[in-house]
């Protein structure tokens, strides 16, 4: 019988790559500083010494090793890739952009590049613009990704186990923010998420807020405060960023007829931006107030504690918009 | 070896080789000529002077082992026995091509016989050729990994990345250098700060020789020594193959850069396929009357898979939306 506990995050993937490495022996990791101890945020703990071989240290070389992991998954069978950070990906976009994303397409059906790679993104404490960003936009602007930014441990254990079942590339985005929190998860082995599937954290009937990151969770707190105003605030976590729920998110608005749209990406071309335009051109008629998007502004990351706030949407700026949407 | 079936199997080799070169000129020289009818989309790279490069080493691999070329790529995927009329039907973008028509000639692949593609981005075949190594070595196989590469693509860092990890892990990696002296126009001399490549891939500690990559027995016997090491467990090695290329960079370049008399001296001087027409004669093993019929045969070939792909469909244009993403698979879902 399967059976739901609370787990971390960092727990819920850990999980997911044990289950299905377990499944699957073909599935390699290979990764900078993953041995001995997981990896800079743990979430390899214990991997090595139950596969033995499978856990590959890399060399400093993003763009060697993320190619490496393309002819690995073409060559037959799911690879992880660890990219510290997410920022480090700007060293290996030819590896994901040109290469993983097009083989499928440019070989007519031939090939399959089972290639997941996965990054903790978003802000971070103290360590500035270069180990913070937000990318979640960037990679759902080219065809042949999925692009998964979980927002609980049961959306990161579920997509990933997805993402290591399925034939397609996958740019996997954690959030630093919330490989500490707990949420509900699964024991169930054979339970996975599907990409594109947003869910609806919490039910509502006044405004829609689909938030994602760590902005899900500011977002429900919002609406815990809210809600003893009598505001009533259905929070849905997309969940990917390609292929995005459009269904899941034009259905809410059809009910609440409002809209806020938060992520933490900046604000230009960020995924909040594509959801609010495509309930412009195909909800608008349930609408009854202009959407509202709430994400960074358009800064680098600053360093200074007192500088870091003013770069990051925080709970005011999303019940702000709550209010006006409601106004 | 003198005995009869050493003289054999030299005759056979020398046979394979040749029938190799001339089929890659072939369909380099059909894929030209349709090129000039409009029938070829977009540009073409031939390799017409660098056959024995990939020549050399056909006899050599299996297809479970695996290529990564470059977008000069037609005569690794016939080496590594990819079909030349779908190849062709490729270029044309007709529906029956080998990638459906949508890749084109810098895209052609071949999966089926471990040709893991040809590339538009110069360098891009160094990680994934060595990525296809690390399966083989952990399915415990004793396939090799191939990735051709031009002397340009030696500027790209990936090359380093690459290089280090595999002689790292001791991946089955054959590095295979086309050295034609140019990328697009710009000389060699301009592009690398060596023009003695192997001794800066011996740095890395991996076994790497020059070669004369106009000669398609050193090519083969160069690599099957280096092969032969890796089916037994070795590591990656280097060969710097010294080649030319006779016609422009592409089908569009005009070659300003360098002079009609340039390039007939080289295909005086420097045809591969002529070179080992002379030397086999000289040798003893092969004559005129065993090789004629090889070109004629190869000829014959590659009209017949560029008539059969004039012929072809085109695809239709709802086909574009297909092969983005996997079809989708049935699973339970939370
Ligand atoms: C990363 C990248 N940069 C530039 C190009 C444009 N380009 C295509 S082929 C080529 C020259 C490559 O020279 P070389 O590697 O020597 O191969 P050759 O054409 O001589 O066979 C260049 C610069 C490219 N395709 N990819
Ligand atoms: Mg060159």
């Amino acid at each position: 019988m399967a059976e739901m506990r609370e787990i971390t995050f960092r727990e819920a993937v850990n999980e997911a790559l044990r289950e299905e490495m377990r499944r699957d022996p073909r599935i390699l990791i290979l990764g900078e500083d993953i041995l001995p101890g997981g990896g800079v945020f743990g979430v390899h703990g214990g991997l090595d010494e139950e596969f033995p071989g499978r856990l590959l240290q890399t060399p400093i070389a993003e763009a060697g090793f993320v190619g490496m992991g393309v002819g690995a998954a073409l060559a037959g069978g799911p690879v992880i890739c660890e990219v510290m950070f997410a920022d480090f990906m700007t060293v290996c976009m030819d590896e994901i952009i040109n290469q993983a994303a097009k083989f499928r397409y440019m070989s007519g059906g031939q090939a399959s590049v089972p290639l997941i790679v996965r990054a903790p993104c978003g802000m971070g404490r103290g360590v500035g613009a270069q180990h913070t960003q937000s990318f979640e936009a960037l990679f759902a602007h080219i065809p042949g990704l999925k692009v998964a930014i979980p927002g609980t441990p049961a959306a990161a254990k579920g997509l990933l186990k997805s993402a290591l079942r399925g034939d397609d590339p996958v740019v996997f985005l954690e959030y630093k923010g919330l490989y500490a929190m707990r949420g509900p998860v699964s024991d169930d082995p054979e339970l996975l998420a599907e990409f594109g599937r947003g869910s609806v954290e919490r039910p509502g009937r006044d405004v829609t807020l689909v938030a994602s990151g760590t902005m899900l969770h500011k977002g429900l707190e919002v609406a815990a405060e809210l809600a003893a105003d009598g505001v009533d605030i259905e929070v849905i976590d997309p969940r990917c960023a390609a292929p995005i729920d459009h269904e899941l998110i034009l259905a809410s608005v059809e009910r609440t007829t409002r809209l806020v749209v938060a992520d933490e990406s900046v604000l230009e071309c960020s995924l909040a931006s594509e959801i609010a335009a495509t309930v412009a051109e195909r909800g608008f008629y349930s609408l009854d107030a202009p959407v509202r998007r709430v994400a960074s502004p358009r800064m680098p990351k600053p360093f200074s504690p007192k500088l870091e706030p003013a770069s990051l949407p925080q709970k005011a700026d999303i019940a702000a918009a709550i209010r006006e949407v409601l106004a | 070896m003198t005995t009869a079936s050493g003289d054999n199997a030299a005759r056979a080799l020398h046979l394979d080789l040749y029938r190799m070169m001339t089929r890659i000129r072939a369909f380099e020289e059909a894929a030209l000529y349709e090129s000039g009818r409009g029938n070829v989309y977009g540009p073409l790279h031939a390799c017409i002077g660098q056959e024995a490069i990939p020549a050399g080493l056909a006899p050599l691999l299996r297809p479970t082992d695996y290529v990564t070329s470059t977008h000069r790529g037609h005569g690794h995927a016939l080496a590594k026995g990819a079909d030349p009329q779908g190849m062709m039907a490729e270029l044309f973008g007709r529906a029956d091509g080998i990638c459906r028509g949508k890749g084109g000639s810098q895209h052609i692949a071949d999966f089926s016989v471990g040709m893991l593609g040809a590339n538009g981005i110069v360098g891009a075949g160094y990680g994934i050729a060595a990525g296809a190594a690390l399966r083989i070595r952990q399915a415990g196989r004793d396939d090799v990994s191939v990735v051709f590469f031009g002397d340009g693509a030696m500027a790209r860092g990936t090359l380093h990345e690459v290089a280090n990890i595999c002689v790292l892990w001791k991946l089955p990696v054959l590095f295979v250098c086309e050295h034609n002296g140019f990328a697009q126009w710009v000389p060699s001399s301009e592009n690398l700060c060596t023009d003695a490549v192997a001794g800066l891939m011996a740095g890395y500690g991996m076994p790497s020789r020059q070669v004369d990559g106009t000669d398609a027995l050193a090519m083969h016997g160069c690599a099957a020594g280096f092969i032969a090491d890796m089916r037994a467990g070795g590591g990656p090695a280097f060969i710097d193959a010294r080649a030319n290329r006779f016609h422009g960079h592409n089908s569009m370049d005009a070659q300003a850069y360098r002079s009609r008399d340039d390039v007939s001296r080289l295909r005086a001087e420097a045809d591969p396929l002529a070179l080992f027409r002379a030397a086999t004669a000289a040798a003893g093993v092969l004559a005129a009357a065993d090789m004629d019929p090889l070109d004629a045969a190869a000829e014959a070939e590659m009209r017949a898979a560029a008539e059969a792909a004039l012929a072809g469909p085109w695809p239709d244009p709802a086909d574009a939306w297909e092969d983005i993403l996997a079809p989708r698979k049935a699973h339970a879902h939370g």
